[in-house]
Parts: C-alpha cells; structure tokens; sequence
C-alpha cells in the first residue's frame, strides 16, 4: 500500500459539522483495514483536536498521511495559541466558555485523550499565531 | 441481546432506527462527550440526557450500540438527521439512568 494522504478543513465555531472530517478518517482507516484499535484510538484522538479547533481557534487544516506502518495526522489551525501547554495537558483543565460546556464539552480532556491515544504528540504552539498537533499512531507493535 | 430487544425490555421509545440486530455487549453512563468518547466502549448502550448533535458524532465514534436518552430528555432535530445519516440507533426512556442501567444489567 503505498502512502494516501487525506486533507479535511474545519469550520470555526460550527458544532453541527464538528466530528465530521474525523468521522470521515475513521471510515476510511475502517475501509483500509486498519485493525479496530488503531481506527479507535486515531478517530478519538483526531475528534478531540478537531473539537479544540472548533471552540478555541477559528478552524484550520487536518492533513492525514496513511501508510501501513503509522498514521500520521497534522491539525494546524490559527487560533490564539496555547499559554501553557503543560496545564493545558493536565485532566480535567479546561477554558472553555459556559454554552460550550453546556453541549457536554469542556471536560478538560481533551489533550490528555490525545496524548492518552496517540504514540507520539508533538505541540507547536505560538501565541496569537496559532497551534499545529502532530499526532502519530503506530498500526503495528514496535519491532524488538 | 441486541437492540430491538432491549428497546422491548425498556419499553423505550424508538426515535431512530439503524441497526437494531447490534448487539449489546455493556453498559456506560455519562453526559461529559470527551469522557465518553474515551471510556465507553463498542457496543456498550450509552445512557445520557445529551441529545444534541455532537452527541451523535460521539456515539459513530466510540461505535456504541446504542444511544438511550433516559429521563425523556429532548433530542435535537438537526441531531436526528445526523442519526439517520450514520444509521445511529436512538431509544428513549422516562426512567433516569440509575434505574435504566440496573434494567440493561439485567438483560446482556
């Protein structure tokens, strides 16, 4: 299988499409084959960036590069950036405003679950720029 | 049991169906859609008073079998739609979500 790249753009502020490029993603890792684990765990981590991009920053770009060893997914978007990337990261933190919360998000686990489902997460994060996430998930166990 | 049956059991109402033969393997409750996604597990019946569309990217997400809107809470008509699009099943119950799980627990 040679490398398929995936692009999805998402919408500021628009939590009737949020989850749709990560329900796309998850249907076609699920169409490749991709063993149950690794569409789950890429599906939540995506859903969880792409959620963040909606209620903080104003959208921005998923790029997913799918080849049989890793899944790699950049979201970039050009949101305010992140003050404190190691409180940001911490369960149950979380600033997001009263009506997002209301739609049952906000539970401040966002980026754990991202890290909590991915093997390797880099944050690039510039205040008043924005954010890019690079996520990995490993399709195989590592060889010893 | 799958989920035609656990509507019966519950005497839910059904507000949209897709693949009612899914089996129901578990049970999780929760209202918090990040905790959800993240703990509830395929196949489970997911108890909550959520009924907005996010709720429904959660429930294709986490592939649960189910979504069981207990204590009559309202589901949104744009979330419907998105239900039907994913062929999400959706019953609803008037009991609250301690006495549903005791029901569910009962029945897989």
């Amino acid at each position: 299988m040679e490398v398929i790249q995936l692009h999805y753009d998402v919408n500021a502020n628009d939590f009737t499409c949020a989850g749709e490029a990560s329900g796309k993603l998850k249907r076609e890792l699920k169409r490749l084959g991709f063993e149950p684990d690794v569409v789950r765990r890429t599906a939540i981590a995506v859903y969880e960036a792409e959620i963040n991009m909606v209620i903080h920053a104003d959208g921005g770009a998923i790029d997913a590069s799918i080849s049989p060893e890793c899944i790699t997914v950049v979201l970039k978007d050009r949101g305010p950036g992140i003050p404190d990337v190691s409180l940001a990261m911490r369960e149950g933190y979380s600033t997001a405003p009263e009506n997002v919360r209301n739609l049952g998000f906000g539970a401040g686990m966002g980026l754990p679950n991202i890290k909590k489902y991915s093997d390797k997460v880099d944050i690039d994060t510039v205040i008043g720029e924005g954010t890019t996430i690079t996520l990995r998930i490993n399709t195989a166990p590592a060889e010893n | 049991m799958d989920v035609r049956q656990l509507a019966e059991k519950l005497n839910a109402e059904v507000l949209c169906e897709g693949d009612m033969s899914r089996e129901v393997t578990g049970c999780y409750i929760g209202d918090l859609l990040s905790w959800v996604m993240s703990r509830a597990q395929e196949g489970d019946a997911w108890l909550t008073v959520m009924g907005n569309i996010n709720s429904i990217g959660v429930a294709v997400l986490a592939d649960v079998a189910c979504i069981v809107l207990t204590e009559g809470a309202a589901l949104d008509a744009d979330a419907l739609n998105r239900a039907v699009q994913n062929g999400v099943n959706i019953l609803r119950v008037e009991d609250n979500s301690y006495i549903t799980a005791i029901a569910v627990a009962g029945s897989i």
